[in-house]
């Protein structure tokens, strides 16, 4: 596949400056023909990579149409998710293609205002979007740098806008949503960096050029980050890659039996076994129809000799640990779930352990001002379907067959693992 | 009418307004503190803790009114507006004037909670704790017969009522919201969340 | 701690508002609500509480001949965190594939 967004020099040459991209890519659309960009975007199919999947157009559609004064947009890199580094990874290498593709949603929704929130613990990408923004001339709204705590939630949307608002990166009760009333109370266009990234593309190539790649049903292309056991690192890929194809290029094994399970989307997201995810496409259809999701696009394999459960504990101690403890659901049922889940993965469960984390886990759905808890339990429901036997194993306090289990310590804080 | 029963009136309507408030506050209290029991269920006390605080309105109504009208006083309209603007007792008097005031502000408010938003309305709400006290300062000093061995009963029993559900409230371990923060457990850092992640 | 006043278990779980005919919903302010309760002693029939002490509304919307006890349930609130909203009619959506299936009412972009 030719690449799109990593098109342009190699990683190693570090920020594209604002020359070489223009001379790679022409100048942006701007005024009328950036507001013409909306139907493009709508007809390409794009849809949101900050993990909701949202079709863009129809975000930037909803945005220009609402009234209650000019809209804002909030380019939003806090990419909370730890598995996740497509955004640093993108800011760092190509901040001009996300500041075009800002600069076009600003115009298209009749934005005088342009907030950036990247994490704060991102200092590359924080310093290349400084030098971005100093070689630019074309810079015809405010734009404003924010860095934004790095906490799992500061990611969600509303949390974003209470932080450019009041400096509290927690998610608020809406309605109203942000693209009604955001940032300053005005309608605000909330956007993950690589949307904004392809959106600037499609500005210039338009949605059939958009629509030439994707195997499956979803077009496009998308930005993956492979962790776990294959080689690290952020690559772009053709929507519809098999996760099978993807582990071979990743250096993940061959078949489906050398590896156990992907972890897919993030924390938030599902697990798939290789077994029966080998041959399924990285398109957020198929994946959700085999009970995980694209999310913000993480690709994590779970090697042989690894404990799905005692993984699953561990992501929920820390998904506990991140509620914005706001609200009692989600700070009561996580913790309680991320203990029992706990006791189970290091051989000390309680008798109602397993049947207790399912209840909890249905009963947690929905009952929380944001979906940290929707997302939490998701993954972990996945991983019940996944992981079952050895779930079961665990409950009865048979010897783990991954892992011995007296390695296993419950992670809290910075406890050691062995 | 006779002056003898708008001045039985007015020491009445007093006791019972006085009686009615010192239950309102321990019902607040109790409500703040989630009390409840096999028979009786929560909504009771909030529901109980408002329509008592209504129904000492008109008490207070009547007290207000019939010392005010009474011919034999010499509290005006000015006295019950105005605090130390009496020339009868001008402090203890006082004392009732504001406590009045309190009361209102916190009775307006609440019946326009919805309107004012949760934040205003519990503000304002703090102000009970000063305007009961006042009351009962009002009731001991501005009364006639604050010291006779009846009404010091039931001036006691008020007070011991009051200061029992406080005590209660105070150790009664505070509401969700403040422990919501240390059961989350603190966060994890991320690196280390899981060295499975780190395998080639 | 466990609610003395245990509903009958009419409750279903609480799911996300789908699509569907104009209702009156019962809402809950999940960052206000702090775990009184006594929204469920008051209206058992759709309201019950978890294992903390918090609600679980009902899906569905609310029936005609409950808007009373909604009334009552929403005005004893202490803290606010319960109200009654008029949902209109719905029509199913389609599109938002990246999620699990849940409503993607949260959108990170």
């Amino acid at each position: 596949m030719e690449p799109r967004l990593f098109a342009g020099p190699p990683a190693g040459s570090g920020p594209e400056p604002l020359a070489d991209h223009r001379a790679r890519l022409g100048s942006r659309p701007s005024g009328a023909a950036a507001a013409a960009t909306v139907p493009t975007l709508e007809a390409s199919g794009l849809l949101g990579r900050g993990g909701a999947g949202f079709p863009v157009g129809r975000k930037w559609r909803s945005v220009a149409g609402q009234e209650g004064g000019r809209p804002v947009v909030l380019v939003n890199a806090a990419e909370g998710e730890p598995l996740s580094s497509k955004d640093r990874t993108l800011l760092r290498l190509r901040p001009h293609l996300v500041l075009d593709g800002a600069l076009l949603a600003a115009d298209a929704v009749g934005a005088d205002r342009i907030a950036l929130y990247i994490g704060t613990a991102q200092r590359d990408a924080h310093a290349s979007i400084r030098r971005a923004l100093a070689e630019r001339r074309d810079l015809n709204v405010a734009i404003d740098l924010h860095a934004a705590p790095d906490t799992y939630v500061a990611g969600e949307e509303s949390a974003a806008v209470h932080f450019v608002n009041e400096a509290d990166a927690r998610p608020t009760v809406t309605p109203p949503r942000p693209y009604e009333r955001g940032v300053g109370g005005r309608p605000t266009l909330v956007q993950n960096v690589e949307s904004l990234a392809h959106a600037a593309l499609i500005g210039r190539f338009g949605d059939g050029w958009f629509r030439e790649l994707g195997r499956d049903v979803t077009p496009g292309s998308a930005l993956v980050t492979i962790s776990g056991a294959a080689r690290d690192g952020v690559r772009e890929i053709e929507i519809g890659t098999t996760i099978g194809e993807l582990a071979e290029q990743a250096g993940a094994g061959t078949t489906a039996r050398d590896r156990q399970a992907v972890l897919l989307g993030g924390y938030f997201g599902g697990w798939l076994s290789t077994e029966r995810g080998w041959d399924v496409p990285l398109d957020p259809i198929a994946l959700r129809a085999a009970g995980s999701a694209f999310g913000a696009g993480v690709v994590a394999f779970l090697g042989n000799d690894r404990c799905g459960v005692r993984a699953t504990s561990r992501i929920m101690d820390y998904m506990a640990g991140q509620s914005a403890a706001q609200c009692g659901p989600c700070v009561f049922g996580l913790r309680a779930i991320a203990d029992a889940t706990a006791r189970l993965a290091t051989g000390r469960p309680e008798r109602d352990d397993l049947e207790r984390i399912q209840r909890w886990s249905q009963q947690l759905a929905g009952r929380g001002a944001c979906r940290h808890p929707d997302g939490a339990v998701g993954q972990l429901l996945s991983s019940l379907r996944v992981f079952g036997s050895e779930w079961e194993v665990h409950q009865r306090r048979r010897p783990c067959t991954r892992e011995r289990v007296a390695a296993i310590t419950p992670a809290r804080n910075r406890e050691q693992v062995a | 009418m006779s002056p003898q029963i708008l001045w039985f009136a007015t020491r009445g309507a007093g006791i019972v307004s006085l009686i009615l408030f010192s239950a309102v506050a321990c019902l607040g209290l109790l409500a703040v503190a989630r009390t409840q029991s096999a028979r009786w269920p929560r909504f009771l006390t909030v529901e109980l803790h408002r329509n008592l605080a209504l129904l000492s309105i008109v008490f207070l109504g009547i007290h207000i009114v019939t010392a005010v009208v009474d011919p034999f006083t010499s509290l005006g309209i000015g006295a019950a507006l105005v605090p130390l603007a009496s020339s009868y007792r001008p402090v203890p008097v006082a004392f009732g004037v504001v406590s009045v005031y309190l009361v209102l502000a916190v009775i307006v408010t609440s019946l326009l909670r919805e309107r004012i938003g949760h934040q205003v309305w519990r503000a304002i709400h703090w102000a009970s704790y000063a305007a009961w006290p006042l009351a009962v300062e009002h009731t001991l000093t501005a009364g006639s017969d604050s010291w006779s061995l009846w009404m010091l009963a039931v001036q006691g029993t008020c007070i011991v009522a009051v200061s029992a559900a406080l005590v209660h409230r105070l150790t009664s371990g505070g509401t969700n919201r403040s422990r919501l923060a240390a059961v989350t457990g603190g966060t994890a850092d991320p690196v280390a969340v899981d060295p499975a992640w780190r395998n080639q | 701690m466990t609610a003395t006043f245990r509903p009958r278990p009419t409750a279903r779980p609480d799911r996300p508002a789908g699509p569907g005919p104009a209702r009156t919903e019962l809402v809950v302010d999940r960052i206000a609500c702090d775990g009184f309760g006594m929204c469920a002693e008051l209206l058992p029939e759709l309201i019950e509480l978890d294992d903390w002490g918090y609600p679980i509304v009902a899906a569905g919307g609310v029936p005609d001949q409950l808007l009373d006890h909604a009334r009552r349930a929403v005005a004893v609130c202490p803290v606010l965190a319960l109200r009654l909203a008029r949902i209109p009619a719905a029509p199913v959506e389609r599109g938002n594939a990246g999620w699990h299936g849940n409503r993607p009412s949260s959108v990170r972009g």
